[in-house]
This record gives C-alpha cells, sequence and structure tokens, in this order.
C-alpha cells in the first residue's frame, strides 16, 4: 500500500515519474516543433514520391505520438512496480 | 434491473459483440449494395444508411439505461483500455476531422498539416500530465478536481464556466454538421435537419449516461473508420494497385508537383510555409506553431476528452487507454493527407483543361447542389481552366466515393461515417456540459442533499435543454466548423490547462493562484477572441484567432505562478492530497474531508 511508502521512497519514485515526464516531453516537443522547423529543407528529400518534410507532419510525427504514449504507459509503469505502488 | 443480469456477460463478451456488430455493419453494406445493383433508388439506400444506423445508437442508449450514480457519470469505471481507446476515438473525431480535415489539405497543403498534427500530439500531454492523475483523484468531472485541489466552490465555478464556453462552442459546431449531412442524405431544410439529428444525440446519452455514450461510441467508431477507409483504400487499389493509401499516396504528390508546373500553380501543394504568391511568409510560419501549440493544449484540457479516462478501471489502464485513443485517431488521421492528394490529383488529371461539356460525372453532379462547386467559363474557351474550377472543403470527402467511380452505396456508407462522428463528439460533449452543472452546480452547491432520483433527473433535464440551446444557435450558422471547433480548443487551453498540470506537478500551486490565473488567461483568451472577430481589432503580431490560446496560455501560466508565491502556501493535507494522488495505489487522501 501506498500509504505505507516512506517519504523518501516516495520522493524517489515522483523523480523517476518526473525524469520519465521530461523525457517524453523532449521528444513530443521534438517531433510537434523540431523536426518541423527544417520543413522547407527536408521537402528537398524525396522518398517514394513524399517531400520528406510534408511526410513528417503528415505521418511520421504521428507515428512517433503513437509510440510515445504506449513507451510512457509501459515505462511508468515499470516504475510502479519497482516501488511497489502498482495498483493490485 | 434487468440490465445487471446480462452486465457482466456483455462486458466479459465485448470483443464477441463487437465483432458481430463490424459483421454485421458490413454484411448489412454488402445486402444494400446488392439492393442497389437490382435498381433499388439512391434515395432510399440514403434513408436506410442514416436511420439503421440512429437506430442502433438508440437501440445501445436504451439497453444502457442505469440508474445508478456511478455508471451513469463515469461508466462503473469498468470500460476496457482498448475500448476506451475506441469510444475516445469517436468522442474525439467530430464531423471537422472526417468532412473537413481532408479538404482543408486539399485547398491549403502543407499548412493544414498543423490541424493533423495538433490533433494527435495533445495526447502525449494527456498521457503524461494529466490522465493517470485524474483516473487516481477518481471523482465525476474535470470541475471536481479543480474544486478539490483549490479547495472551495470558487475554483469549481470557474470550472464549469471555462467548461461551458469551450464546450458549447464545440456542440454548435457539431450541430452544424449533423445539420449539413441530415438534410443533404435525407433531403430536409437544413433547420429541421439539426433537430432530427438532436433526437439522434438524445436517445444515446439520455438514459444511460456515460455509459451509454460510451458504448454508442464504440459502436460509432467502428463505422466512422470502416466508411472513412473504404473509399480511399479503393482509389488506391484502382490507382497503383495496392491498398495502402498512405503508401502509394507518394506518387500522388509526384504527379501533384508535376503537374502543378505545367498549370502554373504559384503555391505548390507541399510547400511549407508559404503564401498564396507561393513565397515564404513569417507569417505562415508563426501561424502555423502558434495553431499547432493551441491545438495540442486544447486537447489536454477539454473536459469531454479528458472525462474519458474517468471511465477505466485503474491507473494503469488510464495510461494504457491515451495510446490506444492515440492508435484509433491516429488510423483517420494518417489517412486524410491521402483523401486530398488523390482528390487533388483527380482534379489536375482529369478536370482541369478539358471541355466542359464533357467533365466526368461527379464535377456534373456536385455542380448541382448549391454553390459547394462551381464552374465558371470564365473566358468562354469551353476548357475549363484551374481558376475556373471553386470546390468547398467540406465537399473532398463527401464526393470521394463519386470521385472514385463507386457504387452509390459507398456514399450512404459515407454520410453514415460523417454522422457518425458528429453524433458521438457532440454526446460527449453534452454529457461533459449537464454532469458539470448538474453534479458541480447542482449537487455540489444547491443541494447537497439532493437524492441519486433526483440527481439523475436535474440531469437528463439539464441534457435536453443545452441540446436544444445548442441546436438552435447552429440554426443560426454562426460561423464554419473548422473555426468554431479551434476556438474551443484555444479557451479550453487557456482556461483549464494551467490550473490542471500545476494542481498535479506543482504542490506549491494556491487556491488564489489558480483561481487568478485560469480567469486571467481565460479572459485574455477571449478578449482577443471577441475583439479580432466581431470588433475588428487588429490581429496581435498577426497570428490568426483560431490560436488566441497563444495569448491565454502563458498568461494563464505566470499569474498562477506569481499570485501563488505571495499567498500562504497550501496546507500539510493539501500536499499530502496531492501526494496521493500521484502514486497510482492507495487511497485518494482527504479528497472528502477537505470541504
Amino acid at each position: 500500500m501506498a500509504d505505507n511508502l516512506s517519504p523518501e521512497k516516495r520522493e524517489e519514485h515522483w523523480k523517476k515519474t518526473s525524469k520519465l515526464m521530461w523525457t517524453i516531453m523532449f521528444w513530443w516537443f521534438v517531433f510537434s516543433f523540431g523536426v518541423h522547423f527544417f520543413a522547407v529543407q527536408l521537402n528537398q528529400i524525396v522518398i517514394l514520391g513524399f517531400p520528406l518534410g510534408f511526410y513528417m507532419a503528415a505521418q511520421g510525427s504521428l507515428i512517433a505520438f503513437v509510440v510515445l504514449c504506449f513507451w510512457n504507459a509501459s515505462a511508468q509503469n515499470r516504475i510502479d512496480e519497482e516501488f511497489g505502488v502498482a495498483e493490485d | 434491473m434487468a440490465y445487471e443480469v446480462g452486465k457482466g456477460g456483455f462486458l466479459a463478451n465485448l470483443g464477441k459483440v463487437y465483432g458481430g456488430y463490424t459483421g454485421g455493419f458490413i454484411g448489412f453494406t454488402i445486402l444494400l449494395a446488392i439492393l442497389e445493383q437490382m435498381g433499388v433508388s439512391n434515395q432510399v439506400i440514403g434513408y436506410a444508411f442514416v436511420f439503421l444506423t440512429i437506430g442502433v445508437y438508440a437501440y445501445i442508449g436504451i439497453l444502457s439505461r442505469t440508474a445508478e450514480l456511478s455508471e451513469y457519470y463515469v461508466a462503473g469505471r469498468a470500460v476496457p483500455a482498448f475500448y476506451n481507446g475506441m469510444a475516445t476515438g469517436a468522442d474525439w473525431m467530430s464531423a471537422a476531422s472526417f468532412i473537413s480535415m481532408a479538404g482543408g489539405l486539399y485547398l491549403a497543403g502543407y499548412a493544414n498539416l498543423g490541424y493533423v498534427l495538433g490533433w494527435t500530439g495533445g495526447y502525449v500531454l494527456v498521457a503524461i500530465l494529466l490522465a493517470p492523475y485524474l483516473r487516481k483523484f477518481g471523482q465525476f468531472t474535470v470541475p471536481d478536481f479543480l474544486g478539490t485541489r483549490y479547495e472551495g466552490n470558487t475554483a469549481r465555478v470557474c470550472g464549469v464556466i471555462v467548461l461551458f464556453s469551450a464546450s458549447f462552442t464545440y456542440i454548435v459546431a457539431q450541430c452544424f454538421g449533423i445539420g449539413i449531412i441530415t438534410s443533404r442524405f435525407i433531403g430536409i431544410p437544413f433547420e429541421a435537419a439539426i433537430f432530427v439529428g438532436l433526437l439522434g444525440i438524445l436517445v444515446c446519452s439520455m438514459l444511460g449516461g456515460m455509459r451509454a455514450v460510451t458504448w454508442t461510441q464504440v459502436a460509432q467508431y467502428i463505422i466512422l473508420i470502416i466508411a472513412y477507409l473504404v473509399p480511399v483504400i479503393w482509389l488506391s487499389t484502382k490507382k497503383y494497385g495496392v491498398p495502402i493509401p498512405e503508401l502509394t499516396y507518394g506518387q500522388a504528390l509526384a504527379s501533384i508537383a508535376e503537374l502543378e508546373k505545367t498549370l502554373g500553380v504559384v503555391r505548390p501543394h507541399a510547400a511549407a510555409f508559404v503564401d498564396n504568391a507561393g513565397k515564404f511568409s513569417w507569417n505562415e510560419f508563426h501561424n502555423f506553431w502558434a495553431l499547432i501549440l493551441c491545438l495540442m493544449v486544447g486537447t489536454a484540457s477539454l473536459p469531454h476528452v479528458l472525462m474519458r479516462y474517468f471511465t477505466t478501471p485503474s491507473v494503469k489502464e488510464a495510461r494504457e487507454s491515451v495510446g490506444w485513443s492515440i492508435f484509433f485517431i491516429f488510423l483517420l488521421y494518417f489517412t486524410a493527407p491521402a483523401y486530398a492528394a488523390f482528390c487533388k490529383l483527380e482534379v489536375y488529371q482529369n478536370v482541369i483543361g478539358q471541355p466542359i461539356a464533357s467533365l466526368p460525372a461527379w464535377v456534373q453532379n456536385w455542380s448541382q447542389v448549391g454553390g459547394l462547386l462551381t464552374i465558371r467559363d470564365a473566358n468562354s474557351d469551353g476548357i475549363l481552366q484551374l481558376a475556373e474550377f471553386v470546390i468547398n472543403q467540406d465537399i473532398i470527402v463527401l464526393a470521394m466515393p463519386e470521385i472514385a467511380g463507386l457504387p452509390y452505396v459507398i456514399s450512404g456508407l459515407v454520410a453514415a461515417g460523417g454522422l457518425a462522428a458528429a453524433l458521438s463528439t457532440a454526446d460527449g460533449l453534452l454529457l461533459a456540459i449537464a454532469n458539470a452543472l448538474s453534479h458541480d452546480i447542482y449537487y455540489k452547491m444547491i443541494d447537497p442533499k439532493a437524492s441519486t432520483l433526483r440527481r439523475l433527473m436535474v440531469s437528463r433535464a439539464l441534457l435536453v435543454i443545452v441540446a436544444i440551446l445548442g441546436a438552435a444557435v447552429a440554426g443560426t450558422r454562426p460561423s464554419g466548423i473548422i473555426q468554431m471547433v479551434a476556438w474551443a480548443f484555444s479557451l479550453a487551453a487557456a482556461g483549464l490547462f494551467a490550473p490542471l498540470v500545476l494542481g498535479i506537478w506543482w504542490k506549491r500551486t494556491t487556491s488564489t493562484g489558480a483561481i487568478v490565473g485560469m480567469m486571467a488567461g481565460f479572459g485574455v483568451c477571449l478578449y482577443y477572441l471577441v475583439m479580432t472577430r466581431y470588433f475588428d481589432m487588429p490581429l496581435w503580431f498577426g497570428i490568426r484567432n483560431i490560436s488566441s490560446a497563444l495569448f491565454g496560455l502563458p498568461v494563464a501560466f505566470i499569474v498562477t505562478w506569481a499570485v501563488s508565491l505571495v499567498t500562504t502556501p497550501p496546507s500539510k493535507e493539501m500536499q499530502d492530497f496531492v501526494d496521493s494522488i500521484r502514486t497510482p495505489s492507495g487511497a485518494v487522501r482527504n479528497a472528502e474531508a477537505l470541504h
């Protein structure tokens, strides 16, 4: 039970959780904004007919978002289990 | 109660139930296709799709009726992550996504990919910042959280005000979309069609609240995704021999780029940040980022989305459910640009430069529907030039089956899909508003001793009132669908994001800080929106008012932060409460005892 968690453990759990949050947030920022900053340059590269800048905004970033959400779910799960605060 | 008997059975057999339902729907579509070949008229097919699907939703709505509070408000917290993901997909994807998005991409190309990005990336924020913690908190509504964390009814009322403004703007846009589809496919006037659609919304939500809305939304997701994918997969197979449009439209983009040169198009489809003359524009550049940010943060602030994560059985499933939500949304969003590209290629190849007398049949058909597609032979040479062809963004998806040369039954299918998208979102929004008014205002503030029966009655009455109000406002045709929807996102983002996120992630946030910050952010956003829209105020830094949260959002954060620092820090009990929602296991401490 979490109620028995010592303040130190609780703090450490939250530290790890926050670290994961910032990591995911970083990649979120990269795929939401960072990549598309270079859309004009990326568009010079064409793969299978797709200008790369267009492709990233139409598909690439979206795939990254899906992966980020599932990655977050499983990584946070591991953290919770490590600290014994996962639900029964 | 009758449903209790079947309840366990239903939840244990979700796969079978919805698998059978999907099979049944496909069978129904094939049956209509056969009937069409045997000479049944288009009108009958249109009717069959509209009324049969609404009938099914109503049936699910009635089966899911409930008299229990937790079933009514949060579907008994029994919705598995996967199905909650589907329900969220339908809840999320509205008339704007289904009908207008691909059309916007057709017209504006790269610039409108801001919508595709903005309406998906926000789920990452939901997953990491909010969903699991709101689920752990475990009450009924989003204002509930504000009222508990910021100790009192002031915060609760502010939350309800923002929720109402954003959700109501959004619901008007949905009623508008429902009106367009219903009037086109069953041939009645727009104003009457809105009210027919309204009945469709109310039968789903009124008797069973969140539980009924959840299970109809799953059914609606299945229909809308089939309807969206079938025509474009068909076209991809026909043109390129591969049934994966998301891969093959690269070839279409390449052909478009070639044709743009010969046709003299000044604004290329795939070019980023260009103005109408095809030149790089800083203004377009800024607006692209502003829109993405506002839509993403808005996603993470809209109560009808957040409340879906109150319904999962656990915190862990709430997190997984966000993953499934974005996956199901992604299936439609990464297909939308293919729609736009195929349609554009078809127009460039087979419409432009042709003699006006011998245009493809779909052009002829749609130019007869008032004002949505116009062909004007400006120089009277009998040949159609690019500038002489004007197409409305809302008909690209609806006209796709005809562009692909598919039987009319597919048009009916697409109409059913569009209707499913608009109805499901309207239901979610309506419930969010009615729950906030009945639970947060009526029960928590006016009559805390109200019986369960009375609370449910009040909620149902409010549901009807809000629905009628929404439809009435939509009847006045206040603005375009996409624009109204984008406003709703900005209002929610400016008002709710800061108090929700800071309430969980920064213990030092005080009640006064949150309340003042929330109202300041929301106020700035609303001021900018109203002044630029109705009083011709010049745009600040050229940022369009669909992104007005760009100004409200930082104000909300800065004011909350500054005011929090000068007011008394939250009590030890409040800090314990925050600690307890940050950990998945264990009880939520003092959530109720606090006030």
